[in-house]
């Protein structure tokens, strides 16, 4: 995995609570056994008129002026703004890829679903949890005329607002080391390979039947 | 000794090792696995070079693709084939037990695990797939993972996890004539909100539980990811020992009885607290039906369909009317009159034979209304399918219009052939009613599987309590 680096990014806000990993990436795209080429499809059912499917090419299709990500002021977006409980449902991983995929590094919203907030991090995209009212502040500043772009700093847990203004947002202590190293869970995991393995000699004796 | 948890226990029974911040290392019993979020963890293991920890700790089955006709002619879609091929093949690679679609075995896989006792109570159990909460019901500690940790779990045994907070859900007293397991959860959802469980795992107790069958508890623990948790639990009585008791894969002879001894000390302690308690009342539970696009918008079958006008927080005021437009509903209709144009049976959340038993007794004698495009049957698994045949549960289905299909996921995600065109509305016993789930346009009205059969009968919602 990348490391997370420090870098400003523009905002596009997604006015939606309940946001479901469903919407983010539709089930056809899911038959992929890929881990790329998710972000043409990222929000599919919403950004474009027709129906998507796995082998088609999205450059030319329809697409649905309504959707946020559609408006040219968004086009290089790579912070998204959104309501409460975004990546509800679906454990989908394809949900992140989708969203890293398309360019997005960072999602802000008062709060997310636990399992996409997990799979996030294995992503190197970083979720952000704001209180409601900082969330409100954020959405009238991003739907001005000119977006507004954010600076994001993982290493001092600090948002930087365009008036100069700094947001500092919490994260846990041992992701946000992981993102910043762009660490791999498994390597770190299995430098426990002992401890795993007397763990496992140990239960194999108390719950003989588990194994 | 301190009073704990069920949750503490399973989680103290699991736990590998500690950090100073309290993420734990925890340790993972059982691994379930199916082709749509596994093929990118294979890869990940064979790029790196790596061995699954412990292959036999992994089953596999194929679910959310597979065509529910034809079997014998295999997959017609040729990216969905090519996806159940590589679960074959890297089931093979990596020495893991496969019931593939030819295999009677096959079936939705959180209906499969418990039905050849491959998940007992007291495991850890991971599935890269939400609904893994289902095994929750048989007291183990199960939840559903994203594709990089079931990779982890292959490569290490092992999560990274910190622990939950701890909510328990009381049911108490008795649930009414007609009202079911779905009702209970439903309500719960309606209650607590879709993010009501987020940070916790719930255990559900109370007298309406402990009367729930196992099938009843794995439909309540199903949809505990729908309430945001990260699991549900409920505690190990006779009612779970029975249902182990005999499947292919349980223990049998001294370690059954070891086994037993262990599986009985599966409850929380009298004293015990918990960051959340919540009690309802089962007797106030009716049959639900969800109106919206969320499983938390949902009504019991006597009520309308809400008004936004009346709704004071502004943002839940506008989530509402872009439901009420998607689902083409007008605010203050009766439920009963929504009539449906497909219904299906089936899924991780109701296609067990309890649920086949609950439908076919409605069905009947009766006939689906002249007004229905489609009423399908999706039995959960081919060993479900086999006993509901022997029971003649097919040919009430079928004689009253009903198809009776091969079983899978179907019509719950509408990954395989089985999907709602834009605009049909359907009564579904699956578990999420979001947009485009069952088909880009599709409108998703959550129930009960006699709620759904009696829909299927009268053309459109009916109290099944008056039938």
């Amino acid at each position: 995995m990348e490391k997370f680096t420090k870098f400003y990014g523009i905002v596009a806000p997604l006015d939606r609570s309940n946001v479901d990993t469903d919407a983010i990436i539709p089930k056809q795209f899911l038959k992929s056994i890929k881990r790329s080429g998710f972000g043409p499809n990222l929000f599919d059912e919403w950004r474009y008129l027709d129906q998507g499917e796995p082998d088609k090419d999205c450059t030319g299709r329809p697409l649905n002026p309504e959707f946020i990500l559609n408006d040219p002021r968004y086009r290089n977006a790579s912070i998204l703004l959104t309501r409460a409980n975004f990546g509800c449902g679906s454990s989908r991983e394809h949900a992140p890829w989708a969203l890293a995929d398309y360019g997005f590094r960072v999602i802000i919203a008062p709060s997310f679903a636990d399992i996409f907030f997990n799979n996030c991090f294995k992503n190197g995209i970083l979720p952000i949890v704001l209180k409601e009212e900082t969330i409100n502040y954020l959405f009238t500043e991003a739907i001005r005329e000119k977006p507004i772009e954010l600076g994001v700093d993982l290493s001092s847990q600090q948002l930087i607002v365009p008036a100069g203004e700094v947001l500092s947002f919490d994260v846990d202590p041992f992701r946000r080391h992981c993102l910043l190293e762009g660490l791999d869970d498994i390597g770190l995991t299995l430098q426990y390979r002992d401890e795993i393995r007397a763990f496992e000699a140990q239960r194999r004796k108390r719950a003989p039947w588990v194994f | 000794m301190s009073a704990k948890t069920l949750y503490d226990k399973l989680w103290e029974d699991h736990l590998v090792r500690t950090d100073d911040d309290g993420t734990g290392l925890l340790y993972i019993d059982r691994h379930l696995v199916h082709e749509v979020t596994s093929p990118q963890a294979f890869e990940g293991l064979r790029l790196a070079g790596r061995q699954p920890w412990r292959a036999d700790a992994v089953i596999a089955t194929p679910d959310h693709n597979v065509p529910t006709t034809n079997r014998a002619s295999g997959i017609e879609d040729p990216v969905a084939r090519v996806q159940v091929e590589t679960l074959d093949r890297n089931c093979v690679e990596f020495g893991i037990t496969e019931f593939g679609m030819s295999d009677t075995r096959q079936g939705v896989v959180h209906v499969v695990g418990p039905e050849q006792g491959l998940v007992l109570p007291g495991m850890t159990v991971v599935c890269g797939d939400s609904h893994t909460s289902t095994h929750g019901a048989l007291g183990a500690l199960a939840f559903g993972i994203g594709t990089s940790e079931v990779e982890h779990v292959l490569a290490t045994q092992c999560l990274i996890q910190k622990k939950s907070k701890s909510m328990r859900i009381s049911i108490d007293g008795a649930l009414g004539a007609g009202v079911t397991a779905k009702d209970i959860v439903l309500a719960i959802i309606g209650e607590i909100g879709t993010a009501g469980g987020t940070g916790y795992v719930i255990e559900f107790a109370g007298d309406a539980i402990r009367a729930l069958s196992m099938e009843g508890r794995m439909t309540v623990c199903n949809m505990t990811i729908e309430a945001g948790a990260r699991a549900g639990i409920v505690a190990v009585d006779d009612t779970t020992i029975e249902y182990v008791k005999g499947r292919p894969h349980a223990p049998a002879g001294e370690i059954w009885d070891e086994a037993v001894r262990f599986w009985r000390n599966l409850h929380t302690d009298a004293g015990a607290v918990f960051d959340r308690e919540i009690h309802i009342d089962a007797a106030g539970i009716a049959p639900q039906v969800t109106w919206g696009t969320s499983p938390e918008m949902v009504v019991s079958v006597l009520d309308r369909v809400p008004d936004p006008e009346q709704e004071s927080d502004s943002t839940k005021a506008e989530g509402m009317r872009r439901a009420l437009d998607y689902m083409g509903l007008q605010a203050g209709t009766p439920i009963k009159d929504i009539p449906v144009d497909l219904v299906f049976i089936g899924s991780c959340t109701n296609g067990r034979i309890e649920d086949l038993r609950a439908a076919a007794s409605i069905a009947r004698g009766r006939k689906v209304a002249g007004n229905l495009v489609q009423a399908l049957i999706v039995p959960g698994s081919g060993l479900v399918k086999a006993q509901a045949e022997k029971e003649g549960l097919d040919k009430i289905f079928i004689e009253a219009g009903f198809e009776w299909r091969e079983p899978g996921c179907s019509m719950c995600l509408a990954m395989n052939a089985d999907k709602l065109k834009p605009g049909q509305r359907c009564a579904s016993t699956s578990n999420r009613n979001f947009e485009g789930r069952q088909g880009k346009g599709g409108r998703t009205h959550l129930v009960g599987p006699a709620m759904a059969a009696a829909a299927a009968i009268a053309g459109h919602f009916v109290d099944v309590r008056d039938l």
